[in-house]
């Protein structure tokens, strides 16, 4: 039976699942997850799981849904009025979405990249200490100076700001302020590193340095990315997830979904036919 | 685009050139409402500029002339004929502390029987002969308050008694009014105030530099007075204002802040959170006066707090500047980034520590800016004052907030009422300078500090 059929007979959208060639381990697992704004409801029963060490991305067009469920893994959602998440996201045995969870710890566990570069406005130093330092990772100062510094070598920015750790982080340019960004997240060691459209504010070059960030993060951290280039999650991601109104439409391996799309309006998305 | 001639113009739309025509032919009219507009706002501009002017500089014209007053130089004999009084006690090894206590006390008392003014008129009679026979007219020429200045200086050291010292005392308020010009001198003398004789006098005296014109300390180190006008001061309310300000800042604004902090940031949007904030919107623009009633009918009546007391001016003062306090830590709270909040909360921030540590840190110029100015408004503060009886006469500095004080504005507000018009007519502006100078000192540091804790982001 096609989606479109099952959609039709049940009033209910049955996403179509591609299974990697290879199999990946299961990081987290979403399963029927609804999202209300109030009484509109913005996600219908998504359900997916994120392989661990790998991107995953979220693509579709504007106002799909992307930014809601990726702001349901580490309860960001919480912080806006009116939002109600329902749903299991199961990570490792131990549900997200479960009240009882301390979001404190959650969100030391799944860091996350915003859209815009929204550094501290405190030194670039003071930028990457403030994580470790609130959860009280770090041991001494010296532990502290170390983790500063290995963030922000895995940020690949440590070569540039490596003599300027006490200027203001909001001096560094757009591209390089993302970076910070990335660094601060990666500083508290998550297992998971949220990043919704991280290089929609910045030029081709810093661009391109944030996908090759992105990629090398991989081997080490599961990441999920929203993105509206097309090109950008063909390059960075292993899994593409395609939303559409509120709904998981398709979900496959990242080359599947842009060379054989199963669902027509994927493929009219990929294409650049609307969206 | 090559396309552009082949396709079809759009029914009714204009071809581009006549599109500029018509954009050309309004051009000179939007101009011209353009500089209509930009010469009505410089002259709202200038007219409110001008009406500050007139307002200070009448405030100035009147006010800087009592930073200074007449003040008389004498040498002054402290004859021990008048200043007939025994040797200061000292303690015995015989005597008790308390009956030593006794002795100093009663041993005061002579010492504030002594006949000043007696002791003021021989003086006086050094520098004007006639003045030994009109005792009255001599007594008239010197502020009465300036008596208690002698018995002081004896009182601190008894051994002047019998030595001649140059003090200088400060004139009546009439010979100032005299000598300024403030009373019309070809007034028929029973309109007048200072007697012919003393009229004369002041004239010479001025002319020989016996009087002349000194900066008034007295107006900063007295309190108020009625039965010494010259040396009546501001010392009193000043310090009223002061504790109250004090109050304000202890009880209204961590108050307010915290309260600003609790809505912004922590609680539920429901309801209840919304009446609280129509409530406190209105709040602010309750009028001043009704804040006074509350303060008599809670403070005075229900918690028996005393009347004219600065504990009471304050906490009526803190709870009318609460609310400006709040809504202007809301206005700067709501005024960072969000997304500075998001980063935090991102990191594993909880809600408390990405207000303490990010949200608050950026707010707190605004708040300053908000709190500063909403002290200075309570400082200006007098319609509520009244009510809790701050417009008592008081003449004491209060040495606790618990204590009948003035304030400064109620000292303005009783001096203006003042029936010796000539005199403090002067007076009552200089006192609204110091108020005005305290206000934009206050201004000033709310700038000051804005300028120095605003952070960029
Ligand atoms: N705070 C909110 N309150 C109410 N509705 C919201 C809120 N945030 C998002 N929505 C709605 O939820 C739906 C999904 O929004 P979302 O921001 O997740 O879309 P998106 O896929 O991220 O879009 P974009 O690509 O433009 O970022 C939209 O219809 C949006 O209007
Ligand atoms: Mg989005």
């Amino acid at each position: 039976m096609s989606a479109v059929a099952a959609e039709a007979s049940t009033g209910r959208y049955e996403t179509i699942r591609i299974a990697d060639p290879v199999a990946r381990p299961t990081k987290i697992a979403a399963k029927e997850v609804y999202v209300h704004y109030g009484a509109k409801e913005a996600l219908h029963h998504v359900s997916i799981d994120i392989p661990a060490q790998a991107v995953t991305a979220f693509i579709g067009p504007s106002g799909c849904g992307k930014s809601t469920f990726l702001r349901c893994f580490n309860r960001m959602n919480d912080t806006i009025e009116n939002c109600r998440v329902d749903g299991v996201l199961d990570m490792e045995g131990e549900d997200l979405n479960d009240h009882s969870l301390d979001v404190v710890l959650l969100r030391a566990r799944v860091g996350m990249v915003f859209q815009k570069p929204n550094p501290f406005p405190k030194s670039i130093f003071e930028n990457i200490a403030y994580g470790p330092r609130i959860h009280g990772v770090a041991q001494d100062k010296a532990h502290l100076q170390e983790i500063v510094e290995t963030s922000l070598k895995k940020a690949g920015l440590w070569e540039e700001v490596k003599d300027r750790l006490n200027e203001p982080g909001t001096g560094l340019s757009g591209g390089q302020q993302q970076r910070l960004c990335i660094a601060r997240a990666i500083a508290v060691s998550p297992e998971v590193i949220l990043m919704d459209e991280p290089c929609s504010a910045l030029d081709p070059i810093a661009t391109a340095k944030v996908e090759e960030l992105i990629g090398e993060l991989r081997q080490n951290y599961t990441i999920i990315i929203v993105t509206h280039s097309m090109s950008q999650a063909q390059r960075v991601s292993q899994r593409t997830a395609y939303f559409h109104l509120g709904y998981l439409v398709e979900e496959g391996p990242t080359e599947s979904i842009f060379n054989n799309p199963q669902e027509k309006r994927t493929k009219d998305y990929i294409t650049g036919v609307f969206g | 685009m090559a396309s552009t001639a082949e396709t079809p113009a759009l029914a009714g739309a204009p071809s581009p050139r006549s599109n500029r025509d018509v954009v050309e032919q309004n051009l000179a009219r939007r101009h011209r409402n353009e500089a209509i507009f930009r010469f009505t706002g410089l002259g709202a501009i200038l007219v409110g500029i001008a009406l500050v002017g007139v307002l200070f500089g009448s405030i100035l014209i009147k006010g800087v002339p009592a930073f200074t007053q007449a003040t008389m130089t004498l040498e002054v004999d402290f004859d021990p004929e008048i200043i007939n009084i025994p040797e200061r006690p000292v303690l015995q090894a015989s005597q008790s502390v308390a009956e030593y206590e006794q002795a100093l006390l009663s041993w005061r008392r002579r010492l504030a029987f002594v006949n000043w003014n007696k002791v003021i008129q021989a003086s006086l009679a050094k520098v004007l002969p006639a003045a030994a026979d009109n005792a009255r007219d001599a007594a008239g020429m010197i502020a009465s308050g300036e008596r208690i200045k002698l018995r002081d200086m004896v009182e601190a050291d008894p051994s002047i008694v019998g030595t001649t010292q140059a003090v200088s005392l400060v004139a009546a308020a009439n010979v100032d009014v005299w000598l300024k010009g403030n009373i019309d001198r070809t007034l028929p003398q029973h309109m007048q105030q200072l007697s012919k004789l003393q009229q004369e006098w002041s004239d010479e005296l001025y002319q020989r530099g016996v009087i002349s014109m000194a900066f008034s300390t007295a107006l900063f180190t007295n309190v108020d007075s009625r039965s010494s006008p010259a040396t009546a001061g501001l010392l009193g309310a000043i310090v009223g204002s002061v504790m109250m300000m004090l109050i304000v800042l202890v009880v209204a604004v961590p108050i307010g802040v915290m309260a600003a902090i609790y809505l912004e940031e922590f609680a539920p949007k429901n309801r209840l959170t919304d009446l609280i904030e129509v409530n406190i919107n209105n709040l602010a623009a309750v009028p001043s006066i009704v804040f006074g009633l509350l303060g008599a009918a809670v403070f005075i009546n229900f918690l028996g707090l005393p009347l004219s007391a600065p504990i009471v001016g304050g906490l009526v003062l803190s709870l009318m500047t609460l609310p400006t306090v709040i809504i202007a830590s809301r206005a700067s709270l709501r005024a960072v980034p969000p997304s500075i909040r998001q980063a935090a909360l991102g990191v594993g921030a909880s809600p408390m520590q990405a207000m303490f540590h990010h949200t608050l840190p950026l707010a707190v110029p605004g708040m300053l800016t908000g709190a500063i100015i909403g002290v200075a408004q309570a400082l200006g503060e007098t319609a509520p004052l009244l009510l809790i009886g701050m417009n008592a006469f008081v003449a004491s500095v209060p040495s606790t907030p618990m204590e009948q004080s003035s304030a400064l504005p109620v000292q303005i507000y009783l001096w203006q009422g003042n029936e010796l018009r000539n005199f403090f007519e002067a007076r009552t502006s200089a006192a609204i300078i110091v108020l005005l100078a305290v206000m934009i000192t206050l201004n000033a540091l709310a700038i000051f500090l804005r300028n120095r804790f605003e952070r960029r982001w």
